[in-house]
């Protein structure tokens, strides 16, 4: 880098930081928070207390209210805003976590969602077209420890040891309500002194050169890992109104640093911590995750030329060839894939064109077949009438023979009596 | 005990007519009915023998609990608070017994703890290790039992009681729990307690009970006292009182802390205190006074008569009669 020069006058560059800011505030920012731990430890209600928002209601309940018979991972996303500034938030759960009789393994499907999300991102990274790149990469992951008083349980120790080195793992006391002040303590020196000993290697807090800063940092680190007591009820307690937990004995108070560490968690994971914990994300457990895949990728390389380029049956993994190359295979297969579909849709086509011929010939067969029906129909009617008429016609004329039989009779009846009144009829 | 005292006080002012089931009536006062008193003299001669077994996984007070339940320092943990015992790879089975005397009558108690139970990550079959002991403890007393020479008084080291401590999750039963319990309420009498019942307000607490003791019904777990067993009308109506109650929400702490002028046994934490022994705070006075002041001898009795003979039924029935037994005594069975 340069020397340092001293400016004569007043440039204006001091207003970076300004522009920055309020270009993230029109972006907006994101933030994925994974909770990790047993059913029961209190982690939706922590949740919902932590960013005072009811993510799980009566209407949605969590995933602890609903019987997992396997780890399932999921996710619920929420926008927040504040003071202008918006705020994408994902959180992750894990239900089902060291819930079964067996849970070997039950660790598994957490980190393949993990590794999932960073081959998200460095695909993404890969692409031509880099304008959208939706960060989904899970930030911070909390993970809760029941308040046995002991100290770790072997699940605990196995799942640090595992996603340490993938995730900024920050260990929390859950239901920490249930310690007594010294019992808090020995609990909190018990887990140090374990995780030390097992080289987890936890999220630190950085140091920085600002002293007042430094005071703080050094104050959480004794404290940890942090006591938290999770809740959204409201309760008066000698005229205030605090968010907390009503016993008959008292009020375990969420907000009061005497009684839980609650407002630390808080103001270190929101209101100072965030953008470390996803620089250090970045930075360090995401490069972790590219520099090991793509060591594979040049590894391999060299084995694939000798071996004739064969090809990877699933095109997601970059194992055989390099970016490059892949890329062109990539085109390729995407070209035969377009290929083929074109092919089928062709086939499908005809193979339609065909049916709907059909249906037509069937459906004129069945109008010719009506047509016939309909006319020999209409001349059996015809036939019918022609039958009613001549019967008709039959009585007609008899009925005008009758009649004209009766006039003939009555006419002779007539005459009769005219020739009777005309002259005696002798 | 007090029962028994307040019998023995009227005894000596009324004469007592019994109707027979021969249907004669007595003329007088015989004394038939200190035999109250001549059993009260031997049993407190003799002492009584008391097994409990505690179930569950580390951290939920169960050493603290049995420790309260005796007032005296009675569990695994009584030699030293040793917070940092590695957790067991295998589930362990460690006994103590201790003798303690109340009224001028001794009591051997042994408590049976489990740890390691339910710890593992993985929990297959971590009940197999204690079915096997309440099975060995059986396979002892039947042992003594058909020897022709018989000791006087067989020593009981059978299981009593065992009580299950189910994690105060506040949502439902863990499927260990079920899987647990239902193996194993045919062997012996399980009493589920909810444990660190501090983490609960009152409201969750009977929401959470109320989802267990469905639960409990749907898997068809019979926890003491179990329905099949009532005796009568009186019994049964105890019974069903205690039954409603169950599973208790119990806190157990081995601290005194002044309350109102009284030194009280409970847990001080920032925002008040706990007291064990208030009915208001958690239920183990409840439990204190249904385990051992009224159901200490029917415990003890439904282990003999149902759990005891159900045992000894099926081991002669599979064998076709016992093998002869291959301790150091060459006697033969003559059953």
């Amino acid at each position: 880098m340069g020397q340092q020069k001293n400016l004569d006058g007043y440039v204006g560059f001091a207003s970076l930081p300004n522009q920055v800011y309020r270009k993230s505030v029109k972006r907006g920012f994101e933030f994925t928070l994974m909770v990790v731990g047993e059913s029961g430890l209190g982690k939706s209600t922590l949740i919902n207390s932590l960013f005072l928002t009811d993510l799980y209601s009566t209407e949605y309940p969590g995933p602890s209210h609903r019987i997992k018979k396997t780890v399932q991972v999921e996710q619920s996303k929420v926008l927040i805003k504040e003071g202008g500034v918006q705020l994408l938030l994902t959180i992750v759960d894990t239900p089902g976590f060291g819930d079964a009789v067996d849970n070997s393994n039950c660790w598994q499907p957490i980190i393949d969602h993990i590794d999932s999300k960073f081959e998200d991102y460095l695909n993404s990274e890969s692409r031509v077209n880099r304008r959208q790149m939706p960060d989904s990469r899970i930030h911070c992951c909390l993970y809760f420890i029941a308040p046995s008083g002991h100290g770790l349980k072997p699940l605990d120790i196995e799942f640090m040891k595992r996603l340490h080195e993938k995730v900024n793992v920050i260990p929390l006391i859950a239901k920490a309500d249930t310690l007594t002040p010294e019992e808090c303590q020995q609990f909190k020196k018990q887990i140090m002194r374990e995780i030390q000993e097992h080289k987890i290697k936890i999220y630190e807090f950085p140091e920085t050169d600002d002293e007042e800063e430094n005071r703080l940092v050094k104050k959480i680190k004794d404290k940890l890992p942090l006591a938290v007591v999770g809740s959204n009820t409201i309760i008066e307690v000698n005229g205030k109104r605090v968010r907390g937990r009503q016993y008959p004995w008292g009020v375990a108070e969420v907000e009061n640093s005497d009684h839980c560490d609650f407002t630390i968690l808080r103001d270190m994971l929101i209101r100072t911590h965030m953008q470390d914990l996803k620089d250090v994300t970045n930075n360090v457990h995401y490069e972790n995750y590219r520099s090991r895949k793509l060591a594979a990728v040049t590894y391999n390389g060299v084995d694939n030329n000798k071996a004739k380029g064969q090809l990877s049956t699933n095109m997601d993994t970059v194992d055989g060839m390099s970016p490059l190359a892949q890329m062109e295979e990539e085109r390729r297969e995407h070209v035969a894939k377009m290929k083929k579909m074109e092919m089928e849709m062709e086939q499908v086509f005809e193979m339609k064109v065909k049916e709907k011929v059909q249906k037509l010939k069937d459906s004129e067969a069945e109008l010719q077949r009506r047509h016939e029906q309909m006319k020999k129909n209409l001349e059996a009617q015809h036939k019918e009438l022609e039958e009613k008429r001549r019967v008709f016609e039959d009585e007609r004329s008899n009925w005008e023979l009758q009649q004209r039989l009766e006039q003939q009779k009555m006419e002779a009846s007539r005459t009769l009596e005219k020739n009777k009144k005309k002259g005696k009829i002798f | 005990m007090t029962k028994q005292h307040e019998n023995h006080r009227d005894m000596n002012f009324s004469h007592t007519v019994l109707k027979q089931s021969g249907g004669s009536t007595l003329l007088g006062y015989i004394g038939i009915d200190t035999i109250i008193e001549q059993m009260r003299k031997k049993t407190m001669k003799t002492g009584f023998d008391f097994n409990i077994m505690v179930v569950g996984p580390s951290g939920l007070g169960k050493s603290t609990l049995v420790n309260t339940l005796f007032k005296s320092q009675v569990s695994r943990k009584s030699a030293g608070w040793s917070r940092d015992e590695k957790i067991p790879k295998t589930v362990e089975i460690k006994s103590v017994s201790h003798v303690i005397e109340e009224g001028g009558v001794k009591m051997k108690l042994t408590v049976v703890d489990t740890p390691g139970f339910g710890d593992q990550i993985n929990n297959d079959n971590c009940w197999e290790p204690i079915s096997k002991y309440i099975n060995e403890q059986f396979e002892k007393f039947l042992k003594e039992e058909v020897n022709i020479t018989r000791k006087k008084r067989i020593p009981d080291t059978r299981v009593h009681c065992c009580l299950y401590f189910i994690p105060p999750t506040g949502h439902s039963l863990r499927q260990l729990d079920v899987e647990f319990m239902k193996r194993l309420s045919h062997s012996v009498n399980i009493i589920p307690v909810i444990a660190k019942s501090d983490t609960m307000t009152v409201e969750e607490r009977q929401e959470f009970k109320q989802r267990v003791r469905k639960e409990l019904e749907m898997n068809g777990i019979e926890f003491y006292p179990q329905k099949e067993f009532d005796d009568d009308i009186e019994d049964k109506s105890d019974n069903d009182k205690i039954r409603e109650m169950m599973p208790f929400a119990v806190v157990g702490s081995d601290k005194e802390y002044q309350v109102n002028g009284k030194r009280v046994l409970g847990r001080k934490t920032a925002w008040g205190i706990i007291e064990v022994e208030n009915p208001n705070h958690c239920e183990f006075a409840q439990l204190r006074d249904f385990l051992i002041r009224s159901h200490l001898q029917d415990l003890k009795e439904v282990t003999h008569n149902i759990h005891y003979e159900t045992y000894r039924a099926k081991r002669l029935n599979d064998n076709g009669g016992l093998h002869p037994i291959t301790s150091n005594d060459t006697q033969e069975s003559n059953l």
